[in-house]
C-alpha cells in the first residue's frame, strides 16, 4: 500500500442512500452521499448530531440493524462493492479492511472480558494464530497505542482503566488487523484535551507509516485543522460542502458551513474551537424540507429556488491546493476569498 | 417467592441515598443509579389520567384485558342478580350435570349449578384480591415512602425489616399467618396483604429515591415546605406510576393466591363458592365430572391474566424506564 | 445475618401467638394431667417466651430443632426425610424452566415482534398466569387419567426404582417448571435484547468477529448476570413455596409438611420448616451473589 500515487481511491462512495424505519416513519437518514478517500489520506466528516455522519459510516460495513434500515448505492474498498458482499466476505473485510472506533470509550469495550481477549478474539478471527502469538501482538499494540505496562493491560478489564486508557485499547483492537481504512466516529470527543492530542498523534504517524486512509468524524475544528486533508460538511443526509481544508475553512461557501465556523456573525456563535452553533433545528429526516434542506435555518436565502429545488453539489472555485475541486450544494455560494 | 424489584443482587439493601443496587444490576453501565443530568427544575409531568386511558386504548391486548376484568368486576359487583341459581341451591336429582342447556357449566355433587358459583365466586375472590392488595399498597408504600424520603436510620432500620419479612417463603407466610388468625376471607386477605408489603415498599422507596434529590424537591424545601407537603404534593405524585403498575400485577397474584389458600382449606371456607376452594373440591370427581373443577380454574386463570396482561399495558404508558418488577417476578 | 435473626424471631412469634393449647390439642382424648405437665416441660413451654426463644434457638444453632408434638421426631429427622423429594423437585423443575426459558427467551429477543416473539410472549404470560394447582389437575386427568401414561402422584426414591421416580417426577416437575420457565422466559427476553443494543457489540461486530462468536461472547455472556438473578429467586420459590403442587402430586416435601404442621398446631416442626427455607433463602441469595462475582468482574474488589 504505497500512498496515493496509485490514482484509484481506497474508498469510492456513490450516491449512499440509507432509509430507517422509526416508528415515526420512515427517514431517509443519508440522501445520496458521494466522496472519496485516498490511500493515506484523512477526511474529516463534520456536521451537527443527527446530520447522518455515523449511520453514513456504520452502514458502509453493514453494522445497522437490517431489520430498520435500507443501504443502497456503492461503496467501492479496493474496487470491492462493500453493499454488495456476501455476509462471511464481509466480515472478512470488518478489520483487515476497515478498522473502526466508536465514540464513547466506557461503552465501546465489553466489560466482562478482559482486554486481552478482546483484542485476541479480533486478531484469531483473520488467519490461523496461536493464542500465544495473538497474545503477543496484543501486547505489542497496546505498544503501540501508548498504554503504558501493555502485558498487565491485557489481563485487566475495562473498568479498570481510564477513559483515554480505554479509547487506545479500541483503537487499537481497529488497528490489530492493520486496516487499509481506519474510521473514527467522534473517536476523541468524551477525552480531555492532552489526551485527545495524544491519540491524533498516534493516528498520524499510522496513516504516515501504514498509509492508511482516514475517515475522522468529529465537529471539533481544532482536529480537523489538525489532522485532515480535506473536509466534508454533511447536513441533513446530504454533503452539502467539500473541498481542502484550506478551502473549506478559509473560504467556506455554504451558508451552513458559514454558520459553523461563526463566519456569519448574526448566526452562530463560535465556541473556541469547536464548532458553532446555530439557531433552530437540523431537518427531521422524516420530514425533509422541499427544496434546499438547509433553507429553513438559512439567513441568506438569496434565490427563488431555495424552497423549491434542491441544489445540486457544484464546483464553487478552483482551489488553493492541486486541483481539487472545492464543492458546495447551495443556490448561494460565497466563493472567493471573503 | 414473592416479587422482587427486579434481579437483586445484594442480599441486603444498600446505604441510603447512594441509589445504587435499586437499578437492575444486570444493566451494566447503563442507566445511571439516579438519573442524573436528566434533572430539570421543571415540575415533572404528572401522569395526566385522559392521555393515559388514550394510550392504553390503543395498545389492544390491554384494551382487551382492561375491558374483560371490566366485565368481571361488574359481574363480582351485580352476582346476586346476574347469576342463574342461588350458590347453595341444592338439587340431588341435578347432581353431576355435564354442561348443557338448563347448565352451561354443568353442576356439581349437590346438583348447585357451577355458573352460578363461578358469578359468585368473583365477588370472594375479588373481594379477598383487592382488600389484600389495598392493605400491602397502603402500608408498603407509607413504609417505603418514609424509607426513601427520610434514608438514614429511618431507611435502614424499614427496610432491613421488609428484607426479613422478605426473606419468608410467600406461600408459608401466608400459611402461618392463617394458622394464626384462623381461617376466612378477611384473613386471607391479610396474610396475603402482609406478604406483598415488601413488594410495595420496595417499589416506592426506590421511586422516592429518584425523586427526591431531583431540583424542584429540593427547591420547594428550601422555600420552607413542610415535609407533609413535599410528600403529598412533590413525592408521591411522582412515585404514582410503577406504585399503579405494581398494584395491577399484584391484583393478579393476591387472586391467585387466595386460589391456592382456598384451595388448601385454608382461605374461604365453604359452603361459600369462591374459585380455589371449588377447584378442590372438584378434584376428586375429576375423573368423572371434569367440569367442576375446570370452570373455576379458567376462571382464575382469565382474571390473573387480565390483570397481567393490564399491567404489562399500564408500565409501557406509565413507566418506560421500567422500575417495576415485571409480570411473574411473584411467582 | 441480621435477616436471619430477625427471621428466627418472627418464627418464634408467630408461632407462639396461634392460639389455643397445642400439647392439649396433640393429646386429645388421651389427656391427663401427669402426661400435660410432662410434655410441657418437655417442650419448654411452661417457661417464660423469651427464655423459650434463646433455649430454642441456641438449640437450633446447634442443629437440635425439637420434637414433633404429633410424632414425637424429631424435627430434624422429619426434615431430613423430606428434604431429598423437595430437592429432587426443585432441581428438576429449575432444568424444565431454564430448558424452556433460555432458547425461547433468545429466539424472541434475536426477532423482536417476530411470529416467534409473539408467541413466545403469549405462552409466558399464559404460564405465568394459569394457577398451577388447576394445570396440575388438568395434566393428571389427561395423561394419568385418561391416557394412563403416568402415575397421578406419590414419590420413590431415585435408588429403589430409577424409572418410577422419572415417571413420578415428571408431571410435577413439568408443572412448576413451565410456571417458573415463563417467568424466566420474560427476563431472558429483556436481558437479551439490552445486550443486543450495547455499544460493545457493535465493536466486537465491527473488528469482523464470526456472528455466532459476537451472539456467545458479546451477547449472551453479558445476558448471563439477570438469569443467574431470577434463576436463583425462582430455585428459593420452588425449594418452598411450591405446597399446592406437593398437596396435588401426593409430593412428600416439605411444604407438606409444613402444612400438616400448620393443621396439626405443630409448633416445633412448623418453626423448623419456615427457618430452614428463610436460611435456603437467604443460601440461595449467597451464592447468586457469589456467581455474581464470578461472572461480573465489574463486582470484583
Amino acid at each position: 500500500m504505497t500512498a496515493s500515487a496509485t490514482g484509484e481511491p481506497l474508498l469510492e462512495v456513490e450516491d449512499l442512500r440509507v432509509r430507517l424505519r422509526t416508528p415515526r416513519g420512515p427517514a431517509s437518514v443519508v440522501n445520496g452521499l458521494s466522496y472519496t478517500v485516498g490511500r493515506g489520506e484523512t477526511v474529516a466528516v463534520v456536521g451537527e448530531s443527527g446530520s447522518g455522519k455515523s449511520v453514513s459510516v456504520l452502514a458502509l460495513l453493514g453494522l445497522l440493524p437490517a431489520r430498520v434500515a435500507t443501504v443502497t448505492g456503492s461503496a467501492r474498498l479496493d474496487g470491492e462493492d462493500l453493499l454488495g458482499m456476501s455476509p462471511e466476505r464481509l466480515r472478512q473485510v470488518r478489520g483487515p479492511g476497515v478498522g473502526m472506533v466508536f465514540q464513547d470509550p466506557m461503552t465501546s469495550l465489553n466489560p466482562v472480558l478482559t482486554i486481552g481477549r478482546q483484542l485476541v478474539e479480533g486478531i484469531r478471527a483473520h488467519g490461523e494464530v496461536s493464542k500465544a502469538e495473538a497474545r503477543r501482538r496484543a501486547a505489542g499494540l497496546l505498544t503501540e497505542v501508548g498504554l503504558p505496562d501493555p502485558e498487565r493491560a491485557l489481563d485487566r478489564y475495562p473498568h479498570e482503566l481510564s477513559g483515554g486508557m480505554r479509547q487506545r485499547v479500541v483503537i487499537a483492537i481497529a488497528l490489530s488487523n492493520s486496516p487499509s481504512l481506519l474510521i473514527a466516529d467522534e473517536a476523541t470527543t468524551a477525552l480531555d484535551v492532552t489526551v485527545q492530542a495524544q491519540i491524533l498523534d498516534l493516528v498520524e504517524k499510522l496513516r504516515a507509516d501504514h498509509g492508511t486512509g482516514v475517515i475522522w468524524i468529529t465537529h471539533d475544528l481544532g482536529v480537523v485543522a489538525g489532522i485532515a486533508d480535506r473536509v466534508l460538511v454533511m447536513y441533513g443526509g446530504r454533503c452539502v460542502e467539500d473541498g481542502t481544508v484550506d478551502d473549506v475553512l478559509e473560504r467556506p461557501a455554504h451558508p451552513y458551513t458559514r454558520g459553523l465556523l461563526g463566519a456569519l456573525p448574526d448566526l452562530a456563535t463560535a465556541d473556541e474551537g469547536d464548532l458553532a452553533t446555530i439557531p433552530g433545528t437540523p431537518p427531521a429526516p422524516t420530514d425533509p424540507p422541499d427544496g434546499c434542506v438547509f433553507w429553513p435555518r438559512c439567513p441568506v436565502r438569496s434565490d427563488p429556488r431555495c424552497e423549491t429545488e434542491q441544489p445540486p453539489l457544484q464546483v464553487v472555485g478552483t482551489g488553493l491546493s492541486e486541483g481539487l475541486p472545492h464543492r458546495a450544494a447551495t443556490w448561494c455560494a460565497e466563493g472567493g476569498a471573503r | 417467592m414473592t416479587g422482587q424489584p427486579v434481579p437483586r443482587a445484594a442480599a441486603g439493601h444498600t446505604a441510603p441515598g447512594s441509589g445504587a443496587g435499586h437499578t437492575a444490576p444486570g444493566s451494566g453501565a447503563s442507566p445511571p443509579p439516579t438519573e442524573a443530568g436528566v434533572r430539570s427544575t421543571q415540575r415533572p409531568p404528572r401522569p395526566r389520567w385522559r392521555e393515559t386511558l388514550g394510550l392504553l386504548a390503543r395498545n389492544p391486548t390491554a384494551a382487551v384485558a382492561a375491558t374483560v376484568l371490566l366485565l368481571i368486576v361488574l359481574m363480582a359487583v351485580f352476582d346476586e342478580t346476574l347469576a342463574p341459581a342461588g350458590p347453595n341451591e341444592i338439587s340431588v336429582e341435578d347432581r353431576l350435570q355435564a354442561p348443557g342447556w338448563d347448565h352451561p357449566f354443568g353442576t356439581d355433587d349437590l346438583g348447585r349449578d357451577i355458573l352460578s358459583r363461578v358469578v359468585l365466586g368473583a365477588a370472594v375472590s375479588l373481594r379477598v384480591g383487592f382488600l389484600a392488595v389495598a392493605f400491602a399498597l397502603v402500608a408498603g408504600a407509607l413504609i417505603g415512602l418514609l424509607a426513601g424520603f427520610y434514608g438514614r436510620w429511618v431507611d435502614d432500620v424499614l427496610m432491613r425489616f421488609m428484607d426479613v419479612l422478605f426473606a419468608f417463603p410467600a406461600v408459608l407466610l401466608a400459611i402461618a399467618v392463617l394458622a394464626v388468625r384462623g381461617p376466612g376471607a378477611g384473613n386471607t386477605a391479610l396474610a396475603i396483604g402482609i406478604v406483598y408489603i415488601p413488594v410495595f415498599a420496595r417499589v416506592t422507596r426506590a421511586s422516592v429515591l429518584g425523586v427526591r434529590e431531583e431540583v424542584y424537591v429540593r427547591a420547594s424545601r428550601s422555600v420552607g415546605a413542610s415535609d407533609f407537603r413535599l410528600l403529598t404534593r412533590h413525592v408521591l405524585p411522582n412515585a404514582a406510576p410503577p406504585i399503579i403498575v405494581q398494584t395491577s400485577i399484584s391484583l393478579a397474584f393476591a387472586v391467585l393466591a387466595e386460589a391456592a389458600l382456598s384451595f388448601l382449606g385454608l382461605g374461604t371456607q365453604p359452603p361459600n363458592p369462591s374459585w380455589g376452594l371449588m377447584l378442590a373440591e372438584g378434584r376428586g370427581f375429576i375423573d368423572i365430572a371434569w367440569w367442576l373443577a375446570f370452570f373455576p380454574g379458567m376462571a382464575i386463570f382469565v382474571t390473573v391474566l387480565c390483570f397481567n396482561l393490564l399491567g404489562d399495558g399500564l408500565r409501557d404508558v406509565l413507566d418506560p424506564r421500567q422500575r417495576t418488577l415485571m409480570a411473574g417476578g411473584g411467582r | 445475618m441480621v435477616v436471619l435473626a430477625g427471621v428466627s424471631v418472627i418464627v418464634f412469634a408467630l408461632v407462639h401467638l396461634v392460639p389455643g393449647d397445642p400439647i392439649r390439642l396433640a393429646l386429645g382424648t388421651r389427656f391427663d394431667q401427669e402426661t400435660y405437665d410432662a410434655l410441657r416441660a418437655r417442650s419448654g413451654l411452661d417457661q417464660p417466651l423469651v427464655e423459650q426463644f434463646f433455649g430454642w434457638f441456641g438449640r437450633a444453632v446447634s442443629g437440635d430443632l425439637g420434637v414433633s408434638f404429633r410424632s414425637g421426631e424429631t424435627v430434624t429427622s422429619l426434615i431430613a426425610e423430606r428434604l431429598p423429594a423437595t430437592l429432587t423437585l426443585a432441581f428438576a423443575s429449575i432444568l424444565v424452566a431454564l430448558l424452556i426459558a433460555v432458547p425461547l427467551g433468545t429466539l424472541s429477543a434475536l426477532r423482536p415482534r417476530s411470529v416467534v416473539d409473539r408467541v413466545a410472549t403469549v405462552l409466558s404470560q399464559i404460564g405465568i398466569s394459569v394457577p398451577e394447582f388447576w394445570m396440575a389437575i388438568v395434566l393428571i386427568l389427561v395423561f394419568a387419567g385418561t391416557l394412563g401414561w403416568l402415575p397421578s402422584g406419590g414419590y420413590v426414591p431415585l435408588t429403589e426404582d430409577p424409572g418410577g421416580w422419572a415417571q413420578r417426577l415428571l408431571l410435577p416437575a413439568v408443572v412448576t417448571g413451565v410456571v417458573s420457565g415463563s417467568v424466566i422466559t420474560r427476563f431472558v427476553r429483556s436481558s437479551v435484547l439490552e445486550a443486543l443494543g450495547a455499544d460493545h457489540v457493535r465493536t466486537a461486530q465491527a473488528k469482523g468477529l464470526p456472528t455466532r462468536q459476537v451472539f456467545t461472547w458479546h451477547v449472551l455472556r453479558n445476558a448471563l448476570l439477570p438469569l443467574v438473578t431470577v434463576t436463583g429467586v425462582q430455585l428459593a420459590y420452588l425449594l418452598s413455596g411450591v405446597v399446592v403442587v406437593e398437596i396435588v402430586f401426593s409430593w412428600p416435601g416439605l411444604g407438606q409438611l409444613a402444612l400438616q404442621a400448620v393443621q396439626a398446631r405443630d409448633y416445633p416442626v412448623l418453626q423448623g420448616a419456615i427457618l430452614l427455607f428463610a436460611v435456603v433463602f437467604l443460601l440461595i441469595n449467597l451464592v447468586v451473589d457469589l456467581l455474581y462475582t464470578a461472572i461480573d468482574p465489574r463486582i470484583r474488589r
